[in-house]
């Protein structure tokens, strides 16, 4: 039993006449590290923001179900929605930067969703937030949680960040390109320390990147998006073994090789675009035509 | 993992000292004119008519900076004028700031319909000449202090929710609000708890521009005569009189002027300056 399940989800730009998804479904079940490639624009992050109830105000949801746990969140009403999100879910943004706020000291920002959501006591969330930090490596917890995000160097805010992602173990982690941001040093020892807190945690990931490597790492399935549809949804072993699709195959071939590195950069093929989009194309005329 | 930047404190700067000192003064001078004025503001005595500053030849004891062509002392006359001055400043600037605010605010954050109102209520308030307007408005209520200020707030406030909302509108694309949403906080809590922090740094800033702002204000319209009575001095009055003798008794216009410069530029270096104390990331 999956603990989220996204089933035919569609969605535009309102007034737009193309969508932006287009019939996604995928499952996450709990403890299952899930990775969620595509190109940009792909409508990766949107499947993120959807699960998460954060859509921009311009997207709409015109019709699928996503269930977690069991409940259909697109049918609860807003204040319901956000108090189940908020105490099953949480996200890791791709963006330490601006994802902190920047006045107001790390400790609160890191406990409000313990106490407001939880109803935890400040003390315990305290208490929590301080171990947390003492597990993603952080040398003094207690002067971090009393500091400012600019006092913090990026490398530093993502893991307060990915520390307050776990907090209170929830249930599903949406991880929005948590390493793009980031320089490719930092992005090693970060990557570790998501894929260790996920496995000490137990955590359900939706894991949104780009990039295949990453992938390779800390996923255990994946789904493939072209313009917001789901081409491939496989485990890994079976992906970098043998992808079904043409496009996920051409995009293997696309990654960069460290051990090859002369070789020179492959584009995906152009009949193979046209084919993917050809597929598209006719998924867009089933859904004009009823 | 550790960094040094948490040590890094910066200094209250010497400009926040110079205009809150220059401010506090004034606002000392307006509570306590009646007081510490040397002479009755309003005596006229023509036999002392033009006198100059003290320093300077032909002058009478008391007189620190000389009378005008009605004999009146200047300093006294100063002292008094800050009253009304503050009093504008301190009163029209905050009504205009938390009216102008708390609409960008909601505009810039909530976006949809509420935007679409306020947007354009702006657009179609600011394409009035706002010198005429405020002319207008005293013109039919009648001239008086709450007019003054009343026609600072009318004008003014467009200045605060064209800015706030800009900035409101900015912080709102930030992810750290995703975040908090994903936590669980409403609309309202989102606005007040994380955007509004933010904001308030600049909101600082243009409520003390406002500030020195209503004095010019109100010096304009006691210089076209539509500020309070007559009889009560004002700044604005003061260098409406003194112009037209400035070649006879220049004090009479000048000190009023020094005055009324001083008195804006403090108000703005003051918002500067509590900008940097009051915005985590420069402090």
């Amino acid at each position: 039993m999956s603990f989220l399940e996204v089933r035919n989800l569609s969605a535009r730009v309102r007034g737009a006449p193309d969508r932006l998804l287009r019939d996604v479904s995928l499952s996450v079940a709990p403890g299952e590290v899930r990775g969620l490639v595509g190109e940009s624009g792909a409508g990766k992050s949107m499947i993120g923001k959807a699960v998460l109830g954060i859509l921009p105000r311009a997207v709409e949801v015109l019709c699928g179900e996503i269930l977690l746990g069991g409940t259909d969140l697109l049918r609860l009403p807003p204040a319901e929605r956000r108090r189940r999100i908020g105490a099953t879910c949480a996200l890791i943004p791709q963006d330490p930067l601006t994802a902190l706020n920047p006045s107001r000291r790390i400790g609160p920002q890191m406990t409000d969703r313990l106490v407001d959501i939880l109803g935890w006591t400040r003390a315990k969330a305290d208490a929590c937030a301080r171990d947390l930090l003492a597990e993603v490596q952080i040398a003094d917890p207690d002067r971090v949680l009393r500091q400012y995000p600019h006092e913090l160097s990026g490398g530093m805010r993502q893991r307060v960040l990915i520390a307050s992602a776990f907090a209170a173990e929830p249930k599903l982690i949406v991880a929005d390109e948590p390493t793009t941001a980031l320089d490719v040093t930092v992005q090693k020892e970060v990557l570790r320390l998501i894929a260790g807190m996920q496995a000490r945690h137990g955590t359900a990931l939706l894991f949104v990147t780009h990039d295949l490597g990453v992938v390779s790492k800390v996923c255990q399935s994946l789904s493939v998006l072209y313009a917001g549809m789901v081409v491939e949804d496989t485990t890994v072993r079976d992906f970098f073994r043998a992808p079904a699709h043409p496009y996920a195959r051409a995009l293997l071939a696309a990654t960069p090789k460290y051990t090859d590195p002369d070789r020179s950069l492959v584009p995906v093929a152009q009949d193979v675009l046209d084919g993917v989009q050809a597929q598209v194309d006719a998924a867009d005329r089933g859904w004009r035509n009823g | 993992m550790r960094d040094g930047r948490g040590q890094v404190r910066r200094k209250v700067g010497l400009r926040l000292w110079l205009s809150a000192g220059w401010l506090t003064l004034l606002l000392l001078a307006a509570l306590l004119a009646p007081w510490i004025s040397p002479k009755d503001p309003l005596a006229q005595d023509l036999f002392l008519g033009r006198l100059p500053p003290f320093w300077m030849a032909g002058t009478e004891p008391g007189y620190w900076l000389g009378t005008d062509s009605l004999g009146r002392d200047v300093l006294s006359r100063i002292l008094h004028g800050a009253r009304v001055a503050m009093t504008v400043a301190l009163v029209a600037g905050t009504i205009t700031c938390v009216i102008g605010a708390v609409l960008g605010l909601l505009a810039g954050f909530l976006r949809g319909w509420v935007d679409i109102v306020i947007s354009r209520l702006i657009d179609i308030w600011m394409a009035f000449p706002p010198v005429l307007f405020s002319i207008l408005l005293i013109a039919v209520i009648g001239p008086g202090l709450w007019s003054i200020i009343l026609a600072i707030v009318v004008i003014d406030w467009t200045r605060f929710a064209r800015v706030v909302r800009a900035e409101a509108m900015g912080q709102g694309a930030m992810d750290y609000v995703a975040s908090a949403q994903v936590a669980g906080r409403g609309r309202m809590g989102t606005m007040l708890v994380e955007i509004l922090p933010n904001v308030l740094p600049t909101i600082i800033v243009l409520l003390t521009l406002e500030m020195g702002i209503a004095v010019i204000v109100e010096a304009i319209l006691s210089f076209v005569n539509l500020s309070i009575s007559t009889d009560d001095p004002t700044w604005g009055g003061m260098i409406a009189e003194g112009r037209t003798s400035v070649h006879q008794a220049w004090w009479v216009l000048v000190f009023p002027l020094i005055t009324l410069f001083l008195t804006v530029l403090s108000f703005s270096q003051l918002g500067e300056g509590l900008k940097d104390r009051f915005d985590p990331v420069l402090r």
